[in-house]
């Protein structure tokens, strides 16, 4: 009889377990890919709360963390053993397009998960300190052409992350051929980034505008070029864009999120839906306003073309610059 | 005048019902972990990491809570030295010395609050050169660039061998094994996997939390696995405690030695590397050349156990300073909270004072409301830390295993984990075997990242010149401190450490 304590113990475990899988199916559920404050996390929650104010989801969506190589282990955990669950989706940005283009989830590629839609985006900057003698991007791009070995531009992600590669869509852009030479310096996130660049270590510094803005507003630092198609709304109004002065780069960080491959359709078609609405909706214009994202608005077929056309420019780059082959 | 502007702001946070809770939970089990022998401040801090996390604390509060264990661990180190003859933690070694013939005297009462009196006087004047000193410094951090940082970052892994330890190859040795388990993991400047076998659990790198977890809380428990003993429930009940206030007359006999210590022991904590050990150290000997006309140092005098006191914590708080302010931590436990503070999402240096000065005051205002705490706290309540020691390891490791297991399965929530913290459990285990000190694995696990990627940076940036490193007086100043931090204590390091334990020794062989 001793024994039979544990296995019922057991048992009861197992059958909550089944019970609660049975009714996960009217539970919605987003995987968060990195720990809690960051903005996978952010995206999750926010989106499942502007859900249930707006009462496109009747019961919480439950969020989960699960963060490890740099949204890998979520990548792999929804291919894996995820594959068929119609109530998971989970949050995506640019930096999962960059990782997926590279190859650095091992085995896994953009084909394996269904992209749902995107709810907006954080534009790239290039920015130089106030005091700097370079006010336009193409002056700072000139030097760049003549001489590479002058100008070190400051960014908060790896050689081979989003920050790099905004600066060298731009450079390309310009005419810039081998986007090798140009010299990108990796720190631990946009904040250390701009320390540097105050302390005069670096000449230019690549980021989005939530890492810029607090500086802008201190005065310490003058954006030359935000890679928007056109100027953005509010304070933000006074950022020239590169396509304005001639160099035609778009960068975006974009938000959004993607669902398991074998998503029925009649799921995915609810989930797109739903989260339409809710980009439609005057609440989250709130949210993006208050929290400094700009308008992307793509979903089902439209986000899941954009996403496999920026992988492949990604790709491109990046066999470039040497970081794939 | 703006200094005390932001410190009134600290106390605002820090003085609200779960801070202040939290700051007298920290204390108490801070000094409980500083009485129980082979318990340290390092240790302590360890085993309540998990307890921070699991309870979803925010920033501010985990380092409240975090930093009342730290006070409260230096505190208690004494009693057990005073009781015993057996510190508590290395920097309460020097407190034996004078502390338990005090005890044998009958007078141990005595010895327990004037102790307590000189913690909290080194604690209370070090946190005030926390707030004047650490702003300055960071007004000065604008200047250190990549090649400055590589620089500082040499520094504190040269001075840290020192005094402190008792080889310094074995310390070395540490801090290159350390910097090779930082390199596991994605390569933060090309994104390339380093050491990482194909293993996605193992692209972030190894978590510092369950490695610090797994070396000190862990490898602790195997340690007593080992032995099936525990050391120290033995005899504390044999000692009378006695009155439990010292005179007037003995206090103000120790008011110049109290005042004198703190400043040495602050100076020697706000050094990277040296830390408290050294501060009771330093502290204690100048008051035995400066004061010991009679010989009674040694003998029960109540100077030589105010002097270590209120060394160890004034170093305790300097050594929060550079920590604070460069990111750049001055002992091993402060090496244990900049890993907290990373993880929770919060980098030290020049940036914190901006960025969140909430946490900075916060914190400082939490360090003055546990310090009053501690004083009140250790001495009418001490009789019930001295029955603290009689818990039998039997049942406290249990204790300790346990809230690391469930701590780390807490923050990750991942088995991955708790496999590496028992792998690092038992190199911890087999290191402390050989004698080999663990802070300098935990600081090159913390800082190897950024140690090897500011001297890529520094190079990238110059096209590949590497004398880029000693380009700037500044970090022409930091080499120089870091090569007589080296090499001196090679000179001068065996005879102060063979001094330290000489006496100790002998104190121990005359009092058994």
């Amino acid at each position: 009889m001793k024994l039979s304590a544990p296995r019922g113990a057991l048992a009861a475990v197992l059958i909550a377990l089944s019970a609660a899988a049975a009714s996960a199916q009217e539970n919605p559920e987003c995987i968060a890919p990195a720990n809690p404050g960051g903005g996978w996390d952010f995206t999750c929650r926010q989106v499942g709360k502007s859900l249930q104010d707006l009462g496109l989801i009747d019961s919480t969506m439950q969020v989960v963390n699960l963060a490890g190589g740099g949204g890998g282990v979520a990548f792999a955990e929804v291919v894996n053993k995820r594959g068929d669950d119609n109530d998971l989706i989970v949050a995506a940005s640019a930096a999962t397009a960059t990782r997926l283009a590279q190859g650095a989830y091992p085995g896994n590629t953009m084909d394996q998960v269904r992209w749902l839609a995107s709810i907006g985006a954080d534009y790239g900057v290039i920015a130089v300190a106030a005091d700097s003698e370079i006010e336009t991007l193409p002056q700072l791009l000139d030097q760049i052409k003549s001489d590479p070995t002058s100008i070190s531009i400051a960014g908060g992600s790896a050689v081979g992350g989003w920050d790099h590669l905004k600066v060298l869509i731009a450079a390309n852009a310009y005419g810039i051929d081998d986007v090798r030479s140009v010299k990108y310096i990796a720190f631990d996130g946009g904040g250390e980034a701009v320390t540097q660049l105050l302390a005069g270590s670096v000449q230019g510094f690549t980021g989005d505008i939530s890492e810029a803005k607090g500086f802008v507003d201190s005065g310490d630092i003058r954006v030359i070029a935000i890679l928007a198609p056109e100027r953005l709304p509010g304070e933000f109004a006074d950022f020239p864009t590169a396509i304005e002065q001639g160099v035609e780069a778009v960068g975006a960080n974009w938000r959004g999120f993607y669902a398991p491959g074998g998503m029925s359709d009649e799921a995915y078609d609810a989930w797109v839906g739903k989260i339409g609405e809710l980009y439609a909706s005057d609440e989250w214009k709130d949210v993006m306003a208050a929290n400094g994202l700009a308008p992307l608005d793509l979903q089902g077929d439209a986000f899941e073309e954009f996403v496999s056309k920026s992988v492949a420019q990604i790709q491109t780059i990046s066999k470039e610059i040497g970081i794939i082959k | 005048m703006e200094t005390f502007a932001n410190l009134a702001d600290g106390f605002a946070i820090a003085l609200t019902w779960q801070n202040l809770l939290l700051a007298l939970l920290g204390c108490f089990l801070g000094t409980v972990m500083g009485a129980l022998p082979g318990l340290g401040p390092s240790n302590g801090v360890a085993i309540l990491i998990p307890l921070a996390f699991t309870l979803g604390l925010g920033a501010t509060p985990s380092l409240i809570l975090l930093t009342s264990v730290y006070y409260g661990a230096m505190y208690g180190g004494r009693i057990s030295s005073i009781l015993l003859n057996i510190p508590g933690d290395e920097p309460a070694m020097m407190t034996c010395l004078d502390g338990h013939p005090m005890a044998l005297k009958g007078m141990a009462g005595e010895a327990l609050s004037l102790s307590g009196v000189a913690s909290f006087v080194g604690a209370f004047l070090a946190t005030w050169g926390l707030i004047l000193l650490a702003p300055q410094l960071v007004k000065i951090a604008l200047l250190f660039g990549p090649a400055e940082y590589f620089a500082l970052f040499a520094l504190a892994f040269m001075t840290l061998g020192g005094v402190s330890s008792t080889n310094q190859a074995k310390s070395a040795f540490a801090a290159a094994l350390g910097l090779g388990l930082a390199t596991v993991g994605v390569d933060t400047q090309t994104g390339v996997p380093r050491f990482t076998y194909g293993e996605v659990h193992l692209y972030d790198g190894l978590d510092f939390l369950v490695a610090i977890v797994g070396l000190f809380a862990l490898s602790e428990v195997f340690i007593f696995l080992e032995n099936r003993h525990g050391g120290a429930e033995a005899d504390a009940g044999k000692v009378k405690i006695g009155r439990l206030y010292p005179p007037l007359s003995m206090l103000k006999a120790c008011v110049p030695t109290m005042l004198r210590t703190s400043f040495l022991g602050f100076l020697a904590g706000v050094l990277p590397g040296a830390g408290a050990s050294l501060g009771s150290f330093i502290s204690y000997s100048m008051e035995k050349r400066l004061v010991d006309k009679e010989g009674t140092f040694g003998t029960g005098d109540p100077r030589g156990v105010a002097a270590p006191e209120a060394g160890n914590n004034a170093a305790a708080g300097g050594a929060l300073v550079p920590m604070l302010a460069l990111g750049v931590p001055g002992s091993g436990t402060t090496a244990v909270l900049l890993a907290v503070l990373l993880a929770l999402n919060i980098t030290p240096g020049p940036l914190l004072f901006t960025q969140n000065p909430d946490v900075v005051w916060g914190l400082i205002a939490a360090l003055f409301i546990a310090n009053f705490m501690l004083l009140a706290m250790n001495i009418p309540m001490v009789g019930l830390f001295t029955r603290v020691l009689m818990v039998p390891s039997r049942i406290l490791m249990p204790i300790v295993a346990m809230v690391s297991f469930v701590g780390i399965y807490g923050i990750s929530g991942s088995t991955f984990d708790l496999l590496v913290m028992i792998g690092f459990g038992v190199m911890g285990w087999v290191l402390r075997k050989l004698d080999v000190p663990l802070v300098p694995i935990i600081l090159g696990t913390l800082l190897g990242n950024a140690m090897e990627n500011n001297l890529r940076r520094a190079v990238t940036i110059d096209n590949g010149d590497w004398t880029t490193l000693i380009d700037s007086p500044l970090s022409i100043g930091l080499w120089s401190i870091a090569l007589i931090g080296f090499i001196l204590p090679l000179i001068i390091g065996r005879k102060v450490k063979a001094g330290m334990h000489a006496r100790r020794d002998e104190e121990g062989a005359l009092s058994d």
